[in-house]
């Protein structure tokens, strides 16, 4: 068993027993920090298939900017275990089982797969330099478009977020 | 036992199951939105496994796109539940069931 394999082995056990604290834990404090250690352990993948730049954006785009964001909605909101809603125990049984039997019918689809090895040669492919080059030289026209996506997205989430004026009607009615 | 191909299959078919199960089971609607990053990352995760497989370039890149509309698609969901939770003070899913009425 070499570094890569023990990686390998080790990034997956911590991913998934993060993956599964996110859903479990009562409290929403919590499941976001399980979800930071996910991303963590998929950042820890990225390096060791040599895919430096998206583990690097991986790290401060998700874990770094949304997962901050999600901390602090939560910690706007003061949400903690004592107010979680909690579905029946029917119900969470109920999802427990689709989600396995969705995990199976994929199984079931792919487990003829021919396993094919990761090729460990091409250590240059992930590197920034090599990325760019594509990116503004193919990939222009997306990239110039995701700017424009941003920007509607900024403003939408300002026009959403924005204190509606109080209406006199309803001001007097209550 | 080296790593192959399908272990990174099977992992990321791991990881976007319980994405699913998570947003099956819970309630709150944070924890459902972050459930779905979850089910994004296991897909960003198998692409780039591919990517290494095929020596192919184009397939981290749309990684990259991936993270950009998530980021986008974060911005304007947290500010949708935001001001769900400033009408009826709380993100508990079941109270928003207007629409079937």
């Amino acid at each position: 068993m070499n570094l890569y394999d023990t990686l390998f082995w080790f990034f997956s056990a911590v991913a998934v027993g993060c993956a599964l604290g996110v859903i479990l834990s009562r409290n929403p404090v919590n499941s976001v920090l399980f979800l930071v250690g996910t991303f963590l352990a998929i950042s820890g993948h990225y390096f060791i298939m040599n895919a430096q730049f998206l583990a690097i954006v991986n790290i401060v785009v998700y874990t770094g900017a949304i997962m901050v964001l999600f901390l602090f909605v939560i910690m706007l909101m003061n949400l903690n275990a004592d107010v979680e809603p909690q579905k029946g125990q029917l119900i969470q049984v109920a999802g427990v089982i689709s989600g396995g039997v969705l995990f199976l019918v994929l199984i079931a689809a792919i487990h003829k797969a021919s396993p094919m090895p990761i090729d460990k040669q091409s250590i240059d492919i992930g590197l920034i330099n090599n990325l760019g080059k594509v990116l503004f030289k193919e990939y222009v026209l997306p990239f110039e478009i995701s700017s424009v996506l941003f920007l509607s997205a900024m403003i939408g989430a300002v026009v959403i977020g924005k204190k509606e004026p109080a209406l006199p009607a309803e001001g007097e009615a209550q | 036992m080296p790593v192959y191909s399908t272990h990174y299959l099977f992992l990321s078919l791991l990881l976007f199951s319980i994405g699913i199960m998570g947003a099956l089971m819970r309630r709150n609607a944070i924890i459902i939105f972050m459930c779905i990053e979850l089910m994004l990352n296991s897909v960003n995760l198998l692409l780039v496994a591919f990517s290494k497989m095929y020596v192919d370039i184009n397939a981290q890149l749309f990684v990259f796109f991936i993270m950009v509309v998530a980021a986008a698609e974060v911005a304007v969901g947290l500010a949708v539940i935001v001001m769900m939770y400033r009408k009826v003070h709380s993100v508990d899913i079941n109270i928003l069931n207007r629409l079937k009425h």
